[in-house]
């Protein structure tokens, strides 16, 4: 027995207390205590796009389909579908008895409101939106798709990862606003939200939907049965790092989303605690230009940049001295997945070259030139990569004006396309999860479509054919051919500088089986003894 | 005395308008958009300036601040931009850790800091008294962080006697309730304790110097009675002031403590909001705040007249 306990039955009993709530070992069993990596403040994946939501709801809601580990849409909700020969309307078959948390029945008008709202703010489902001439259901069971041009990375965008999710809603409500967020949590999926213990930031309560249907399939990722082995998860938010690593070591939960590198030796002398890489794609570093203004509007100067960069420089600062948690890349793309390419990556992976760099910025005639760095001081790494990028920019022979700020302004600031000098900026950084970079599908960032570009607004008539290659592709190797010609397409133009690959660490209990490693805590196969 | 105190309250409502419109221009001023927090990293421009809109931030100040200020009067906090719930229900749902941590290290406070004090000063020059002293200038030297850090792991991991963190409420029995708090409110009360030490044993020094405790030991009474009965009734005004500033000592403490110990009180929502830009969330928390700490003064006036009749309102 452990000590607190007695001591708890000691005080109790001494005392004349009221009885302390004393769980049995099968409920123990039954509970999940997960620490996620923030607050759940709200449950609208559609409305708001942070990470937590999108995996809180992935509990919530079921999709139409979802991506394996290969990034291959399977279908989920639906039974299957069929495409016309000309590649323009889609017909999806609902799977049978499918009932939202509510009792009622998943119907066809259901997922039409839903990819509706999901379409307005989804970078691809505003393309589906713009192909789209008709988006109805003829039946309960049947959701009809008429395009105005073939679109053959249909599936991908209603089973991609990436958020906003295409999680179907009950139609009441899906008919909210896209801008506005919904008022209650009522999704299909394998677990219920338990709205009445919900404190906002803090915990939020997971419970078992009875009537779920999961697929026979095992689960992969978003794909297959997503079984629960849990009557409840409970999420609670552990602000402090430090705290939430004593709390697993307490055995007070059973399982932390992200650990802080400095914890990890701690607890890993605990032998009842299991500590890995959360996800190998992890994330990818980014050095974004202001491609409207001197000196970063000309191509020379922005290879110079690449080719003086260490992406070592950068991931040490990011993750200190734990080799582990970081990856040189080569690549706008991460390492292990299907489609990786390093294609044109020889000026990221060769020897740095700052003579050479210097040279080619005096042959553009930008030596000298003013740069502001833009520096989010609230966000360790990013503070860290603009620390290396200030140094590297003094090497190159450019005036730096480093303006810190948090980053909430700096995401206003990189709106603006003012010359750096009245408002606007040259650089900054940021970094893009690893999963939702495997593909173009999501990949905002490797886009160079000019004004309607990510920030920075790259303009380049390859790199949008290469991507417009992969959304035509039909196969695999057709895709893999369109991500390598993207990739070159993107080192030769460097959209912007891939900084490195890094990672983070999760723990559990090793009384806990079946986590995997993916893009979001994946609770589906996990059990507890 | 009930004029003054009608008075006093009615007095705190200026106070309250002028706090409100300072909390409300100081976010309005702060850089930050929670439309682009909520939009996410892939929004564009445009759907951020949709968000902002559909949340009102695009409208002007004195339209927003006026809109506001007639909800307040109304009693209505309004509702958080990220939650989508009442700013009441959220704060309803922080405030009993909140108070239980505030009231458990007042008390624990008290209960060990002025006894100490009072003892230091009959004792003065003793070692009793340098012991004392120089556990005040620990406690005040240590950051609440630190001594929580280092109570939790000597406490909870090491020998297993409290929890790490987290809150048990009342109603779910006295001692789960207590051993949730046994840690914070030694973490938070070590600063406290170091300071109402530290001015009891200054003001009483000052007290015991005065004929009168001459006079009273002149005659015959015992040391207690001395200390606690004669000295320490007069050394209690000051006392009393430092114990109501110490609350705002003690709020801004909640916040750290609350943090290290996963209590999920006001101080954690105050830290969120702010993190998210969550404002209407922001301002009713600081409104409340300032509205405790108003009310403490006055209480804190009241009791001046307990400890010495001789002040009157």
């Amino acid at each position: 027995m452990r000590r607190r306990a007695i001591i708890t039955a000691l005080a109790a009993a001494g005392l004349g207390l009221a009885a302390p709530a004393v769980h049995a070992q099968g409920s123990a069993a039954r509970t999940l205590r997960f620490v996620p990596q923030a607050g759940l403040s709200s449950l609208d994946p559609i409305w708001g796009t942070q990470y937590v939501v999108r995996n809180a709801a992935a509990l919530v809601w079921d999709m139409l389909y979802g991506v394996d580990s290969q990034f291959r849409p399977q279908p989920q909700m639906a039974e299957g579908h069929a495409v016309s020969p000309d590649g323009l309307v889609w017909t999806i078959r609902l799977r049978e008895g499918l009932r939202f948390h509510d009792g009622e029945a998943v119907r066809g008008r259901d997922v039409v409101a839903s990819l509706e709202r999901w379409m307005v703010r989804d970078p691809m489902g505003q393309m589906v939106r713009a192909l789209r001439q008709d988006l109805a259901a003829p039946d309960d069971r049947t959701v009809r798709l008429v395009l105005s041009a073939p679109y053959p990375k249909l599936l991908h965008a209603l089973g991609k990862q990436a958020a906003p999710c295409a999680f179907i809603m009950p139609e009441r409500l899906a008919r909210t606003d896209p801008f506005t967020p919904i008022t209650e949590a009522i999704g299909s999926g394998p677990m219920r939200f338990r709205a009445d213990l919900w404190e906002p930031g803090r915990r939020a309560v997971f419970e078992r939907f009875p009537d779920y249907l999961p697929r026979p399939e095992p689960a992969d990722w978003l794909a297959g049965g997503k079984r629960i082995e849990f009557e409840t998860i409970e999420w609670t938010a552990t602000p402090d790092p430090a705290a939430a690593a004593a709390l697993l070591q307490a055995g007070e939960v059973d399982w932390v989303e992200a650990v802080l590198p400095d914890l990890v030796p701690a607890l890993r002398r605990n032998r009842a605690i299991a500590v890995e890489i959360a996800d190998p794609m992890g994330a990818i570093g980014a050095l974004r230009f202001n491609h409207l203004h001197p000196p970063f509007d000309d191509v020379r100067v922005r290879r110079a940049v690449a080719m003086s960069a260490d992406q070592q420089d950068y991931m040490r600062a990011v993750i200190g001295s734990d080799d582990v948690l970081w990856r040189r890349s080569p690549s706008f793309f991460p390492p292990d997945t299907p489609l990786y390419s390093e294609t044109g990556g020889e000026i990221l992976s060769g020897p740095r070259d700052l003579d050479g760099a210097r040279r080619m910025i005096a042959e553009a005639g930008r030596a000298g030139s003013e740069v502001v760095l833009l520096n989010a001081t609230d966000l360790a790494p990013l503070r860290a990569m603009a620390e290396v990028s200030e140094a590297l920019f003094c090497a190159l022979g450019f005036q730096v004006v480093t303006e810190n700020m948090s980053w909430g302004e700096l995401a206003l600031r990189r709106a603006r396309k003012d010359p750096p000098g009245a408002g606007g900026w040259n650089v900054f950084h940021t970094w893009h999860a690893g999963a939702d970079c495997a593909t173009p599908a999501a990949y905002t960032a490797i886009r160079a479509n000019g004004p309607d570009a990510w920030f920075g607004w790259p303009q380049n008539e390859e790199i949008e054919a290469a991507v417009a290659a992969w959304f035509a592709a039909e196969d695999l190797a057709a895709e893999r051919a369109a991500v390598a010609r993207l990739n070159e397409a993107s080192m030769a133009f460097m959209t912007w500088v891939p900084t490195g690959l890094f990672m983070s660490y999760q723990a559990w209990r090793r009384n806990l089986s079946g986590i995997g490693k993916g893009p979001m805590p994946l609770f589906w196969g996990v059990a507890k003894t | 005395m009930l004029a003054y105190i009608v008075r006093r309250v009615l007095a705190t409502i200026p106070v309250m308008l002028v706090v409100a419109f300072f909390v409300f221009s100081l976010l309005y001023l702060a850089p930050g958009d929670p439309a682009a927090v909520i939009a996410g990293d892939q929004a564009t421009p445009q759907d951020v300036e949709r968000i902002r809109a559909s949340l009102g931030l695009d409208r002007p100040f004195l339209i927003r601040f006026g809109e506001w200020l007639w909800r307040i009067m109304q009693g209505d906090l309004g509702v958080s931009i990220f939650t989508n719930l009442p700013v009441s229900h959220m704060i309803a749902q922080r405030i009993e850790p909140t108070t239980s941590l505030m009231i458990l290290t007042i008390t624990l406070a008290i209960a060990i800091a002025v006894p100490l004090g009072v003892v230091a000063a009959w004792k003065a020059g003793s070692w009793l008294d340098r012991a004392v002293m120089a556990f005040a200038v620990f406690g005040f030297s240590v950051p609440v962080f630190v001594t929580g850090y280092v109570l939790a792991y000597i406490f909870a991991l090491e020998l297993d006697w409290l929890p790490v963190q987290g809150y048990t409420p009342l109603s779910q029995g006295f001692w789960p309730f207590l051993e949730n708090l046994i840690l914070p409110s030694v973490a938070l009360g070590s600063i406290y304790i170091a300071l109402i030490a530290r001015i009891t044993r200054a003001t009483m020094l000052e007290v015991l110097a005065q004929d009168y405790i001459r006079t009273a030991k002149a005659k015959g009474l015992g040391s207690g009675g001395i200390l606690f009965l004669h000295a320490l009734k007069n050394a209690a005004v000051p006392i009393s002031t430092v114990i109501g500033i110490g609350i705002a000592l003690l709020i801004g403490g909640a916040v750290v403590t609350e943090s290290v110990f996963a209590i999920p009180g006001l101080g954690r929502l105050t830290v969120d909001a702010i993190l998210r830009r969550d404002y209407p969330v922001i301002q009713g928390v600081v409104l409340l705040f300032s509205f405790v700490y108003v009310l403490v003064n006055l209480a804190i006036d009241l009791l001046y007249t307990v400890f010495d009749p001789r002040i009157r309102y």
